[in-house]
C-alpha cells in the first residue's frame, strides 16, 4: 500500500517529479561524463601507447612516470641505448603541449615505421616538407581538415600531408628534427622507446639499464599500461573528488528543496494519515519512499544523458576529449544519488512527522 | 444502545492552548460518560470547546489536566505514540471536509486505512463489504475524491472510518459542507450504522436539527457542558 501511496504521490505533480528527476540526473551526468573523460582519455594512452610497438620506455632523470615529459635528453642517448644488449631498436620522440589536451608528437620517419609497422593512411602521403603535419582521423574529425588543408595550431600553421588510422602514439606528427628546432630543444628527446629483440629479457634488460642509468624511469609497456590510471595521474583523483562532493551537494539540495516543497504541498494528506493513525516511522518511510523513487528515476536518466553527453563530446572533440562509458560508475553514481536524495528526504522528512495533526488538517 | 458500559470516561477535563504569551483554556472542568452504543450529539456555538474535547478523544491532542478514558486507554497518561496508536486501533474520524486522500481512488482511502490498521487489504472483508452496500458506494469505489459528488466522498469517509472497525466513530460537523439532500442521507446512515452495528459515535455539530439524531445532546460553552438533554422525536 505504501508502494500505491508514493507511486500517486510521485504521479501527482508530473511536472515536481520529473524535474527533481532532472535536476538529480544533472549530477550524475556529471560524474559520468568526467569519470568517462578520465577513462576515456587514459584508455585512448594506453592504446597509442601500446600502437608505437615499443617493449620499454626511458625517460629522462626524475621525469614522472605517466606524465608529459619535456625534451630534455640528449638525441646521443639513442644511440646508447641502441648498443645496449638485446635492444633491438631505440627510438626518440619529443613531445610538446600545445594546449588543452593536445600534444604535438615529433617523430622521426624511418624508426617510427620501423618501430610500430607504419601509419595507415586514410589519404594523403608521409612527411615530405618541414612543414608537413600527419594527423589521425578523430584530430581531423575535430577540426574538419582533410589532407592539403592547411592547419593552425599555437605558434604555427601546419600543411596537412596526410590523414592516417588513430592508435600510434599521439593524435598529431611532425618531423622531430622540426620540433626540436621551433621549441628551441634541439639534439634533445622527451623519451625514449625501446624494442628488445627477444621478448622474454625485457624484465631483465631493464633490471640491467636500471642498473646503469640511475633514476632514469624505464618501465616496460606493461607497466606502463598498468600505472595508466586515474589514481596515477597527479591531482586527477583529487579533481574527482571534488566533483563528487559537488555531485552530492546538488543531489542533496534539489531533493531537499523537492520534498521540503512536497511535504509542505500534502501537509493536509500527512494530518490525514496522521489521523488514520500511521506513525511518526510510516511518515518518514513514505517520505524516504518517494526520494529513493526520485533518486532512481534521476540515477537512470543520468546515465541515459551521460551516453548523449558522450555522443555530445565525441561529435565536437573526439580526439581531444575521448570518453568512455565506465560501467562500474554507474552503481557508484547511483548510490551517490541515491544517498544525497535519502539524505536530502531527512529534514522534510522530519518536518512532516513533527507536523501537528490537527494543524496539518486544518491546512489549506 | 447496545450495551451502557462507558466505552468513553472524562473527569475534570482542561486544555489550556498557548499562544506566544498568551493562555486560553479551551475547556475548563468537562465530565462526561459514554456508554458503548451510544449516538452522542455534541452541540454549541463557535469556541464552546467541542472540536477541542472532540480532538482529546480522538488522541489528536494530549489534555492539559483531567482524566480521559477512550476504550480503556487513559488518554492522559499515554504519549504520542499510544495516541497514535488509539487512532489506529479504537477511533476513527469522520471530517467536515471529508479529508480524503486526493491522489488515490476510493477503494485505495479504504485500503489505506485498513494498511496503517495493520489489516488485510487486498479483499474487504464481508462486514465492509455490507457497510459499502449499506452506504451506497460499492459503485464508486474506483473513482477518485475529485470525480465524486460531496455526499458520495463523506459516505466513502464513513466507509474508510468504519472499516477498521473503531470503538468509537468520531464526526466533526459531517454534514457542513453537504446540501440538504445529502446532509441528511448522512444523518440517517450514521443513525442507520449506529442502530444496526452498535456503533459508538460522537457527533459534533451546529445543526440543531442534525443533533436531534443523537440519542443525547451534549450543550457545551465556554469550555464546559452546559446542558445535556434527550432529543425530539424525529
Amino acid at each position: 500500500m505504501i508502494v500505491k501511496l508514493v507511486w500517486e504521490n510521485v504521479r501527482h505533480k508530473p511536472v515536481r517529479t520529473l524535474l527533481s528527476i532532472l535536476l538529480i540526473a544533472v549530477p550524475v551526468t556529471l560524474i559520468l561524463t568526467l569519470i568517462g573523460l578520465s577513462h576515456g582519455f587514459i584508455e585512448d594512452s594506453r592504446k597509442r601507447s601500446v600502437g608505437v610497438g615499443a617493449d620499454i620506455l626511458f625517460k629522462p632523470q626524475n621525469a614522472s612516470v605517466v606524465g608529459l615529459s619535456t625534451a630534455t635528453m640528449p638525441e646521443k642517448m639513442v644511440q646508447a641505448l641502441a648498443a645496449e644488449p638485446h635492444i633491438a631498436q631505440a627510438m626518440g620522440t619529443v613531445v610538446n603541449p600545445i594546449g588543452g589536451f593536445d600534444v604535438l608528437v615529433g617523430i622521426d620517419p624511418a624508426e617510427f615505421d620501423k618501430m610500430s609497422g607504419g601509419f595507415v593512411f586514410d589519404s594523403g602521403h608521409t612527411f615530405q616538407g618541414p612543414n608537413d603535419i600527419l594527423v589521425d582521423t578523430w584530430y581531423a574529425d575535430q577540426r574538419h581538415v582533410r589532407a592539403g588543408d592547411k592547419l593552425h595550431l599555437p605558434g604555427h600553421d601546419w600543411h596537412v600531408a596526410g590523414i592516417v588510422e588513430p592508435g600510434k602514439l599521439g593524435h598529431l606528427f611532425v618531423q622531430m628534427s622540426v620540433l626540436q628546432d621551433m621549441i628551441g630543444a634541439t639534439g634533445k628527446v622527451s623519451q625514449i622507446f625501446l624494442k628488445v629483440d627477444d621478448k622474454k629479457l625485457v624484465d631483465s634488460v631493464i633490471q640491467s639499464l636500471r642498473a646503469k642509468y640511475d633514476n632514469y624511469p624505464i618501465l616496460s609497456m606493461a607497466e606502463l599500461q598498468s600505472l595508466l590510471s586515474v589514481d596515477n595521474v597527479p591531482m586527477l583523483g583529487s579533481f574527482l573528488n571534488v566533483i563528487l562532493g559537488i555531485s552530492v551537494v546538488i543531489g542533496f539540495a534539489v531533493v531537499s528543496l523537492s520534498m521540503y516543497m512536497a511535504v509542505l504541498q500534502r501537509t493536509r494528506e500527512i494530518g490525514i494519515l496522521k489521523s488514520l493513525g500511521a506513525t511518526k516511522f510510516f511518515v518518514m518511510g513514505m517520505i524516504l519512499a518517494e526520494a529513493f523513487c526520485l533518486g532512481l528515476g534521476g540515477t537512470i536518466l543520468g546515465i541515459l544523458l551521460s551516453f548523449a553527453a558522450k555522443a555530445a563530446i565525441h561529435a565536437v572533440a573526439p580526439a581531444s576529449l575521448p570518453q568512455a562509458i565506465v560501467y562500474v560508475w554507474w552503481p557508484r553514481a547511483g548510490a551517490i544519488a541515491m544517498g544525497a536524495a535519502l539524505l536530502g528526504a531527512l529534514y522534510p522528512g522530519m518536518i512532516a512527522v513533527r507536523q501537528d495533526p490537527i494543524e496539518a488538517l486544518a491546512y489549506e | 444502545m447496545s450495551s451502557q458500559a462507558a466505552i468513553i470516561s472524562i473527569h475534570d477535563l482542561r486544555k489550556t492552548y498557548h499562544t506566544g504569551k498568551v493562555f486560553v483554556d479551551a475547556l475548563r472542568g468537562v465530565n462526561l460518560e459514554v456508554p458503548a452504543g451510544e449516538f452522542l450529539s455534541i452541540v454549541g456555538p463557535s469556541g464552546s470547546g467541542k472540536s477541542t474535547l472532540f480532538h482529546i478523544v480522538g488522541g489528536l491532542t494530549p489534555p492539559s489536566a483531567g482524566e480521559v478514558i477512550v476504550a480503556g486507554r487513559n488518554v492522559s497518561a499515554i504519549g504520542d505514540s499510544g495516541r497514535t496508536e488509539l487512532r489506529r486501533k479504537s477511533v476513527s474520524f469522520v471530517f467536515q471536509k471529508f479529508n480524503l486522500l486526493p491522489n488515490l481512488t476510493a477503494r485505495d482511502n479504504i485500503r489505506t486505512a485498513l494498511y496503517i490498521a495493520g489489516m488485510p487489504t487486498a479483499l474487504f472483508a464481508d462486514d465492509l463489504k455490507s457497510v459499502l452496500e449499506l452506504l451506497g458506494i460499492s459503485a464508486r469505489l474506483d473513482h477518485k475524491p475529485s470525480e465524486m459528488s460531496g455526499g458520495e466522498q463523506q459516505r466513502v469517509a464513513i466507509a474508510r472510518a468504519l472499516a477498521t472497525r473503531p470503538a468509537i466513530l468520531l464526526a466533526d460537523e459531517p454534514t457542513g459542507n453537504l446540501d440538504t439532500a445529502n446532509s441528511l442521507a448522512v444523518l440517517k446512515l450514521l443513525k442507520d450504522l449506529n442502530q444496526r452495528l452498535g456503533q459508538t459515535i460522537l457527533m459534533i455539530t451546529h445543526n440543531t436539527e442534525a443533533a436531534e439524531y443523537g440519542h443525547r445532546i451534549v450543550h457545551m460553552r465556554d469550555g464546559q457542558i452546559v446542558e445535556t438533554s434527550a432529543p425530539a422525536t424525529i
